[in-house]
């Protein structure tokens, strides 16, 4: 085992060193000066100019400042936001809670109505619940999620009036951060309503974020179900009187789950792009909000350190997949 | 089953009609995939005869006219079927107008990131070693990020403008491409029909795109056309941000972000133009599920 996840390290290596090249490329490919084009049309003095250069070391061979940039990174440092003077790191690490608890909740709810939802599909194969339940997956799966949203801010906070349209509380509520989860955070303020604000203000965003990994979930569990309902060792234990619920939660299940949890490992990428919609729909103060903002206001080694981060983060969730993959599933470990 | 794909490079003309009426028949058994090709038809042809179809000019101001309701609703009229929006633009028109973009941009892309994944899968599984191992690990390092956040990187590094966004797109979806190519020139070429072409004197190329290429297009036509609908929503998407097609084009996405505003105070301004969206990718989809089952000669058995 211990060799199956070194393995797996080692195969990381050389695509995060390709991570590292993009993301400290793709400024220096732009055919142009780097710094010009993050003063954009507003020009820049040349002392400033000077100042810049110093300050980015594109005074210097590219190989160069390729190498400065990987021995500051494994110092943890990914430079400076050029509109707010403070270290990129931090701010991302700022931000990122507001991000995973919205992404939590939304693979949360995902996995809560899709597995269940696909379960019953396969076994209630050509039936209406699965003929409606696998219509309804394939339109979440075609849905422009930025435009669900903006429907759902339309019926329940424009006709309703339920929730509110942007942020993650409501400004009357004041409290430290403590975990920069606003669900704990304002439960542990101990401020009445604040829970149920920050409760309100999740809902929304977590239903569109919710809304492609719960179609794909549902989908491919309904497709693992059905190749494993048709295996020999379900009829064996069918054919030996075992009642079907048990069956079908116990043999078919546990089996059918393995190619499942690999699907809602692989999500985390959907769920980091959705990020960047979902955020910017309902100003939801997370990475996905900020890394479109930084790329708006040419906020070069902001989008760089984003790019890397998240790229880092969805190497490390599909590593963690893989490993759990494999932990489930002890026929991979050997090949 | 009567046809053999393996058996030779070029099957003869009855064998093929019989591939196709096959085909056909398990294409046709899937109820959602035929609705779904006759949706799809139907948007070709709108696109094709958008000038005759749309009651007004796509761009068209008409100052008397600014943010009219579709004309169930009261204060609307039949002059602007499906209402106008802030600037006086009949939407109907703009909606028709913009199936030409979405389906353009779903051509593209796609034509853009098969080539280029089958060009790089090819020679990926083809010759194997280093080369693959290199090739591999660059479609790794592209699908390390979240495709639509990279979409978005490049597009602001090379410019705004619905062409680079074409290109972002389809250089973020070309990976799965190569790598289904990839998997499948590999199981292919130790086949005995690869080996007999190789000893009967055929060059690389020729055993290449030839003998090897026609026997992997299956895998490659299904996720082709869920690569178009990803292509659609993607461009929407970078639109919607503000990175895709630039006002005043009518592209889907483009208008969905000019309409943001008014949200709260004109519906139907946000709802159409998301609504066409949704019709189209989801007509596609259906379509790609049909020819998944349709090809998939695992599932065909059961």
């Amino acid at each position: 085992m211990i060799r199956f996840i070194l393995g797996k390290l080692l195969y990381l290596v050389p695509t995060f060193i390709g991570v590292t090249i993009v993301a400290f490329g793709f400024v220096r490919v732009l055919p142009g000066d780097p710094v010009l084009l993050m003063a954009g049309e507003r020009g820049i003095t040349p002392e400033r100019y000077q100042q810049l250069m110093q300050q980015l070391g594109y005074d210097q061979p590219v190989w160069r400042q390729y190498l400065e940039f990987l021995g500051r990174l494994f110092q943890g440092d990914l430079g400076e936001s050029l509109v707010t003077k403070s270290p990129v790191l931090s701010e991302f690490l700022t931000l990122f809670p507001a991000t995973v608890e919205l992404a939590l909740c939304a693979i949360l709810l995902a996995t809560l109505i899709g597995i269940p939802a696909g379960v019953l599909a396969a076994v209630k194969r050509g039936s209406w619940f699965d003929q409606v339940s696998m219509g309804t997956a394939l339109i979440g799966y075609s849905m422009p999620i930025f435009w669900w949203g903006l429907l759902l801010i339309i019926l329940f906070s424009g006709v309703l009036g339920w929730t509110p349209v942007s942020g993650r509380i409501s400004l009357l509520f004041f409290f430290p951060e403590v975990t920069g989860f606003m669900l704990i955070d304002s439960l542990l303020s101990g401020q009445d309503g604040a829970f149920g604000s920050a409760v309100a203000h999740l809902i929304l965003p977590t239903i569109v974020l919710a809304t492609i990994p719960l179609a794909v979930i549902a989908r491919q569990t309904r497709s693992a179900m059905l190749e494993v309902l048709g295996e020999d060792y379900v009829r064996t234990a069918r054919a030996k009187g075992l009642p079907w619920r048990r069956v079908v939660g116990i043999h078919a299940l546990r089996n059918a789950m393995i190619p499942v949890v690999t699907t809602i490992g692989l999500q985390i990428g959907v769920l980091m792009a959705g990020a960047i919609l979902t955020e910017t729909i309902f100003s939801w103060p997370g990475i996905g909000k900020w890394m479109v903002d930084s790329i708006f206001r040419r906020d070069y080694p902001a989008v760089q350190g984003g790019l890397l981060m998240v790229a880092a983060i969805v190497m490390a969730v599909n590593l963690i997949v893989d490993l759990l993959y494999g932990l489930i599933n002890p026929r991979i470990r050997h090949v | 089953m009567t046809a053999t794909p393996d058996l030779a490079n070029k099957p003869p003309a009855g064998t093929r009609r019989q591939m196709l009426a096959e085909f056909w028949f398990y294409f046709s058994q899937n109820r959602g995939a035929v609705i779904g090709l006759w949706v799809t038809v139907a948007l070709i042809l709108v696109a094709l005869a958008a000038p005759l179809l749309a009651p007004h000019a796509p761009s068209m101001q008409y100052r008397d006219a600014f943010l009219v309701p579709p004309f169930w609703q009261e204060g609307g009229s039949t002059r602007f079927l499906l209402g106008t929006d802030a600037i006086g633009r009949d939407i109907l028109s703009r909606l028709i107008y913009g199936s030409r973009y979405s389906l353009f941009i779903g051509s593209v892309v796609v034509s853009i990131a098969l080539v280029g994944g089958i060009v790089i899968g090819l020679i990926a599984g083809f010759f194997g070693g280093w080369v693959d191992a290199v090739i591999m690990r660059v479609m790794d390092v592209i699908l390390a990020f979240p495709s639509l956040l990279l979409a978005l990187v490049l597009v602001a590094v090379l410019g705004p403008g619905l062409t680079n966004a074409m290109i972002a797109i389809a250089l973020v979806l070309q990976p799965h491409f190569a790598r289904l190519t990839r998997a499948a020139v590999m199981a292919e070429k130790n086949r005995e029909y690869v080996v007999a072409s190789q000893v009967a004197g055929a060059g690389r190329l020729r055993l290449m795109f030839r003998t090897i290429l026609p026997n992997c297009l299956a895998p490659l036509i299904v996720q082709g056309t869920l690569s178009f609908s990803n292509a659609i929503l993607d461009a929407a998407a970078l639109g919607f941000l503000g990175m895709g097609a630039q006002p005043p084009t009518p592209e889907w996405g483009t208008m969905l972000a000019e309409a943001r505003e008014f949200i709260l105070r004109a519906w139907w301004v946000v709802t159409f133009p998301g609504l066409a969206i949704l019709i189209t990718v989801l007509a596609i989809n259906l379509m790609g599920d049909g020819l998944r089952d349709a090809l998939d000669p695992k599932l065909k058995r059961s």
